[in-house]
């Protein structure tokens, strides 16, 4: 039941890009189509998953015990660099196919803010486990969960984007300002969903 | 001469909110007061020239090839020296700024600069442009967190000037970062049109 709490606060009511502010970037750079917004969630999906695992476990076997737990800034973003760039010789030789879909996400991964982020709130264990224990289980349900709140928030925010595209705007209104306005107003829709892992909780007596 | 127009052409012309549109995270994220947003801003600014400096300086040591992760190596130095910093002398606006300090590694302002004036340019041009671009976006971050507070919580920089009735908490909340960046944007869009 906790499992699904971490689920349904981390897509819906804490959602990572529309109430954190995190993977911004990506969220307005790539959603012009719903295509490409896909591909790039997926990706995010991905290299998320497999990056917070990876970090946990260097936070916990290498920096913890020797006290090195300044350097983690810096191992972090090289590992994350690192580990993109394996992913796609990886892929690249493994599977064709995926790789045609979202190589050219790859590379943009590694400057999103959103895998550090996740990753360093996970190593840190300061995200909200709903009452569990912040282990590597919980971290990458978490960490799997935010990533899937960014898909579908960047594919909603792309279907939106398709339909202003046909429209005609104030000049000054074009490109950047309405799409701001529109992840304003979808925000401010996702609010609707504060208050409901608390419900949950309650209805399910946590 | 030249430099003194480097500056200038970071604060208005190449003001990396308003008109280059780089560094969204830290803009919408920690705008909540003008105060926060001022933090902000001067964190990264003090990253900005640093890092503006060094890359400036060791750019025909670094390889053609490999030159992105030394310049996240340098940035990440940098941030890191920035945190143990902010967490001993500030340990107040550190803990509100949170997971945004670390995360200036990734903030593409820097990486972008690094990437397109200092790899190109002299240590003193670099340093002006990292001055430059260091005050356009703390500026925009003051703005917007200026705008945020007196709206949502009827303030100016901690200090309430408007009643308690007139607050409209949205502009605190998540939606509010949005709107209120947008309509900043498409203010300084018409300004742009007018001219031209």
């Amino acid at each position: 039941m906790e499992y699904f709490l971490i689920f349904i606060s981390a897509i819906f009511v804490n959602n990572i890009v529309l109430s954190q502010f995190l993977g911004i970037c990506p969220f307005l750079g790539v959603s012009k189509k719903v295509g490409t917004a896909a591909g790039m969630g997926i990706a995010v999906t991905f290299v998320l998953t497999v990056s917070v695992i990876v970090t946990y476990a260097l936070q916990i076997w290498v920096l913890n015990p020797y006290g090195l737990d300044y350097l983690q800034t810096i191992l972090f973003i090289l590992i994350i660099a690192g580990l993109v760039q394996m992913l796609e010789a990886v892929l690249k030789k493994v599977s064709p196919s995926l790789y045609q879909a979202l190589g050219i996400f790859l590379p943009l991964i590694t400057t999103n803010c959103c895998i550090l982020g996740v990753s360093i709130l996970v190593a840190n264990g300061v995200y909200n486990a709903h009452g569990l224990e912040p282990t590597l289980l919980t971290g990458v349900f978490y960490a799997f969960a935010t990533s899937l709140g960014f898909t579908l928030a960047i594919i909603i925010f792309a279907g939106i984007r398709e339909q202003l595209s046909t429209m005609s705007l104030p000049k000054s209104m074009e490109g950047m300002a309405i799409a701001l306005i529109t992840a304003g107003l979808l925000a401010m829709a996702f609010m609707g969903f504060s208050g409901v892992d608390h419900g949950i909780a309650v209805a399910a007596g946590l | 001469m030249n430099y003194l127009k480097t500056i200038i052409n970071g604060i208005f012309k190449e003001n990396p909110t308003f008109v280059l549109l780089l560094g969204m995270c830290p803009t919408l994220a920690t705008t909540t007061s003008a105060i926060n947003g001022m933090g902000m801003g001067v964190a990264t600014m003090f990253v900005l020239i640093c890092s503006n400096a060094f890359i400036s300086l060791l750019k025909d040591l670094i390889p053609d090839g490999i030159r992105i992760p030394c310049y996240i190596v340098v940035i990440a130095s940098f941030v890191t020296i920035l945190q143990m910093v902010m967490q001993a002398y500030v340990p107040d606006l550190y803990n509100t700024l949170g997971i945004f300090i670390p995360l200036i590694v990734v903030n593409c302002i820097i990486l972008g600069r690094a990437e397109a004036f200092a790899a190109k340019n002299n240590v003193l041009a670099s340093i002006c442009d990292g001055i430059g671009i260091g005050i356009g976006f703390t500026l925009a971050l003051t703005l917007v967190g200026f705008i945020r507070e007196l709206l949502g919580n009827g303030a100016v920089f901690g200090h309430r000037i408007l009643p308690e009735s007139m607050d409209m908490l949205v502009f605190v909340l998540a939606p509010g970062a949005f709107i209120t960046l947008g309509l900043l944007i498409a203010i300084f869009n018409s300004f742009k049109n007018r001219k031209a």
